[in-house]
């Protein structure tokens, strides 16, 4: 187990610093000079060095990667080039938002996915699979943009249980930041749910069909039993899989949503961040979103060996 | 009073019937033999008295258990009796154990269902039953996982779990079947012994009559859904009646004839072959380990030779087959088809390789099912420099299909539209078709019913005389091995033990593993004449 840890932590440090390098050159061979860009186009050449000296604009590609790659380790990610605050200020603040909205839209589509699985996989040909399929169907199918703005005109414009859009901030209090943060995470939880639900669905049915569920059902346990004691857990490995991955996605992939309810979340700040060229911030969105798609993987293999003894003993 | 008694079961699943007006009795501390080949209904019957049928299923006649009749119970009343009155033991020893759950959880299941006791004491029995299907705490403590054991002994959970409530009747559907002959010996005298201890009755399924042989009192034969004939085995074996028993049992002891013109000449020379895997083991940048998996071994195979090689699961037969076929290069010793290496310069010698073609096992899993037989047989072209097209291409495709006893007609279907058996003589059709001079069989008949495997046995050694064939026939079945070879070599932990004239090694073995083998081979009682 120690070393299936050790094993799985070296990787992750691995990938995290291929990342890094593929981030940095990508960004290098884009065109557009930030300095330029930040001053205009009458700037003089000599302000403009000078800029450029103070952004560490100049100096080899390597002595570049070193000084952006060593300031990641500590906690300083430069200055950004429109806004002239602190990129780790910006990012902190942003993650505030897009960081509880991922895994509020995460706890819903779970709930949903869960119960709506299980009981479609244990009434397998029957009206509710049937209909959980086809719910689920449509799920995936609707853009969930769309969705949000039914959502905004029913509950936030007919109704007024919800404010159409804006986020209150942590320090109106917890329940105030709740309320304007759900309409986003239903919107992004439903395709979610939808997918979700399928997996745990499929994943129940093959397990279901098993040698060790009839070596189960021969030992006196209802179907019930056998599923709840001896299915679920083993059907639960694929579900993982594609949690992690919603995750990392719901984290880095509210851009739409976001748009559409106006929250100070990551995804609007890489948008802006891409709109202005403000390289120096499109990087450090970019990389912290890789450091929490590998940390997510991370913690997913964790997840696996804790299901799965097979795996504790692997080296 | 009879403990199980099936009277006039009939079953359909979605109105096709499967089981047509049987009847057969299990008596307590006697063992029924069931015995059918793919297809005759004997596992049905089985999940039958367990009533885990599969949708659709609607079951006609009585079935009796200690009185009680079974197909009038509830749901709810069947779980009380599945585990505690009739214990199931299955085919498939690696895939019947919940791998995310301790044996001890799995055998202590069986006991909290039924009865109201704490889990100390439920571990405690646990305990017991696993030590009576011989499986010692100091060795296999309740807190180990089924991918810690073997087949053997997960096939001995699977036993202690059926048996820890002491149930009047145990039913096991082809319990030995993928397991070695040693481990089969082993599980049938265990499961023998807990009928004498406990006084159960065995309800013995397999296709095998030789296993059955040994252990039944009682005999039912089924063929098609029907019980063709039944009775108590020692008359039975001794007086069989009906035309398919005999029928059975003349195939199952068949001896196919051969010509057989072996020259002197030597076609493969295997000299001092030494195979290992690496295995890292030892730390993320440590020392590795390695694993031999063959060991300087060495034989022969002469021009138009049968050679048997013998050996259980992991003796390293499979591993020495992939460096034959030059699959895989060597670490020690040389291996020569006709005087040329089989392996050059990291690939297989392609002038020696067109030479050898291979038959495995499954005949279900060594087709892609969507291309058409045509492609199928074909594909050993590619080893061809200037294969042959067009009307050439079809006049060997219906030559090599006509050589296995199929129509050239066939060319055009998919393998889903065969049998077992066919497309066991497609696999030969596909080896044929670039007229090879050795090919390798590979376990190339165990799948098979023993009917249909008499026939293609019947098939290779008429090929065989026909072309000049040599075959390197692998098999873990002794009989098998004794009715198509003429020398046979035997392999244990990489190394060949024993070889020798097929009947004298089997009749004389030498090497103690070799006795061993031959001792836990299943065989049909001495005096039983084959009509």
């Amino acid at each position: 187990m120690l070393r299936y840890f050790f094993k799985r932590l070296l990787s992750l440090a691995l990938s995290l610093l291929a990342a890094s390098v593929v981030i940095f050159l990508a960004l290098e061979v884009v065109p557009g000079d930030p300095a330029a860009y930040m001053l205009g186009l009458n700037a003089q050449e000599d302000t403009l060095n000078a800029l450029r000296e103070q952004l560490g604009l100049n100096g080899t590609i390597l002595e570049r990667y070193l000084s952006w790659a060593g300031g990641l380790l500590t906690g300083d990610f430069g200055i950004s080039y429109t806004y002239r605050t602190p990129v780790a200020d910006m990012i902190g603040d942003r993650l505030w938002v897009s960081l509880p909205l991922a895994l509020y839209a995460l706890t819903l589509s779970t709930l949903i996915a869960f119960p709506a699985g299980i009981w479609a996989a244990s009434r397998r040909g029957s009206y509710v699979d049937a209909g959980v399929m086809g719910v689920t169907q449509l799920g995936v199918a609707i853009p969930n943009f769309w969705f949000a703005m039914l959502m905004v005109l029913v509950f936030a414009i007919n109704l007024r249980w919800f404010s159409a859009g804006g986020f209150a901030g942590w320090d109106e209090g917890f329940w105030a930041s709740i309320k304007s943060l759900t309409l986003p995470a239903i919107a992004l939880a439903l395709p979610q749910a939808s997918i979700l639900t399928r997996v745990m669905r499929s994943s129940l049915l093959d397990t279901l069909g098993e040698d060790f569920i009839r070596t189960a059902r021969a030992k006196g346990l209802s179907k019930g039993q056998a599923m709840w004691r001896h299915a679920l857990r083993n059907a639960l490995i694929p579900v993982l899989t594609i949690m992690g991955l919603q995750f990392s996605f719901l984290l880095a992939g509210a851009i739409i949503i976001e748009n559409v309810f106006y929250l100070p979340g990551l995804g609007r700040l890489v948008f802006q961040a891409i709109s202005a060229r403000d390289l120096i911030v499109v990087e450090s969105v970019v990389m912290l979103l890789v450091f929490a798609v590998i940390m997510v993987n991370f913690s997913v293999d964790l997840a696996y060996a804790l299901v799965d003894p097979r795996l504790r003993g692997r080296r | 009073m009879s403990l199980l008694k099936i009277k006039n079961l009939s079953l359909a699943i979605h109105g096709v019937p499967i089981l047509k007006d049987i009847s057969m009795e299990v008596e307590p501390g006697r063992v029924l033999g069931v015995i059918g080949e793919s297809g005759s209904g004997k596992s049905i019957t089985a999940f039958s008295v367990m009533q885990l049928l599969p949708n659709g299923a609607e079951s006609s006649g009585n079935i009796a258990l200690v009185g009680q009749d079974i197909l009038s119970l509830s749901e709810v009343e069947l779980c009380g009796i599945r585990g505690r009155e009739v214990g199931m033991v299955f085919q498939e020893p690696m895939t019947a154990l919940n791998p995310l759950k301790t044996i001890g959880a799995q055998v202590a299941e069986t006991i909290l269902i039924h009865e109201n006791v704490s889990r100390a004491d439920a571990k405690r029995r646990a305990a017991e039953a696993l030590r009576r299907a011989e499986l010692p705490q100091d060795q296999f403590p309740l807190s180990r996982y089924p991918h810690e054991l073997s087949g053997g002994q997960r096939q001995r959970v699977v036993i202690a779990m059926a048996i820890a409530l002491r149930p009047k009747l145990l039913i096991a559907d082809e319990p030995t079947t993928a397991l070695d002959v040693t481990t089969q010996a082993q599980i049938l005298l265990l499961l023998k012994r807990l009928v004498v201890e406990d006084g159960m009755g065995l309800m013995l399924i397999s296709h095998d009559l030789a296993v059955v042989a040994d252990l039944a009192d009682d005999l039912v034969i089924m063929r098609e859904g029907e019980v063709v004939e039944s009775g108590p085995s020692d008359a039975l074996f001794r007086n069989m009646q009906h035309p398919y028993s005999r029928a059975l049992l003349k195939a199952s002891g068949h001896v196919p004839e051969r010509v057989g013109q072996t020259q002197d000449a030597a076609l493969l020379r295997v000299s001092k072959v030494v195979r290992e895997y690496v295995s890292h083991s030892h730390g993320l940048w440590g020392a590795t380990s390695h694993f031999r998996a063959v060991s300087d071994v060495s034989f022969e195979i002469r021009r138009g030779e049968s050679l048997g090689l013998v050996g259980e699961s992991g003796c390293g037969k499979s591993t020495l087959t992939r460096a034959i076929l030059g699959l895989e290069d060597v670490q020690g010793g040389e291996i020569l088809f006709d005087g040329q290496p089989v392996f050059t310069h990291h690939h297989a010698n392609k002038d020696v390789r067109r030479r050898m073609q291979v038959v495995f096992q499954d005949p279900y899993g060594s087709f892609n099912p969507r291309w058409k037989v045509s492609k199928l047989i074909t594909e050993p072209y590619h080893l061809l420099e200037d294969p042959p097209r067009g009307v050439e291409q079809d006049a060997a495709i219906a030559e090599a299909l006509e050589s296995v006893g199929l129509n050239s007609d066939d060319q055009h279907k998919y393998i889903h539209e065969f049998s077992g058996g066919q497309r066991q003589r497609i696999a030969i059709a596909r080896a044929l078709i670039i007229k090879p001079d050795l090919i390798i069989l590979d376990e190339a008949v165990s799948a098979l019913d023993v009917s249909v495997r008499a026939q293609v046995l019947d098939l290779l050694a008429d090929l065989s005389d026909r072309f000049g064939l040599t075959y390197l026939f692998i098999s873990h079945d002794l009989s098998v091995v004794r009715s198509i070879t003429e020398r046979v070599l035997v392999m244990k932990a990489g190394e060949i033990v024993e070889e020798g004239p097929t009947g004298d090694v089997f009749d004389r073995p030498k090497h103690q593993y070799t006795k061993q083998l031959v001792a836990a081979a299943p065989a049909l009682p001495a005096d039983v004449q084959v009509a």
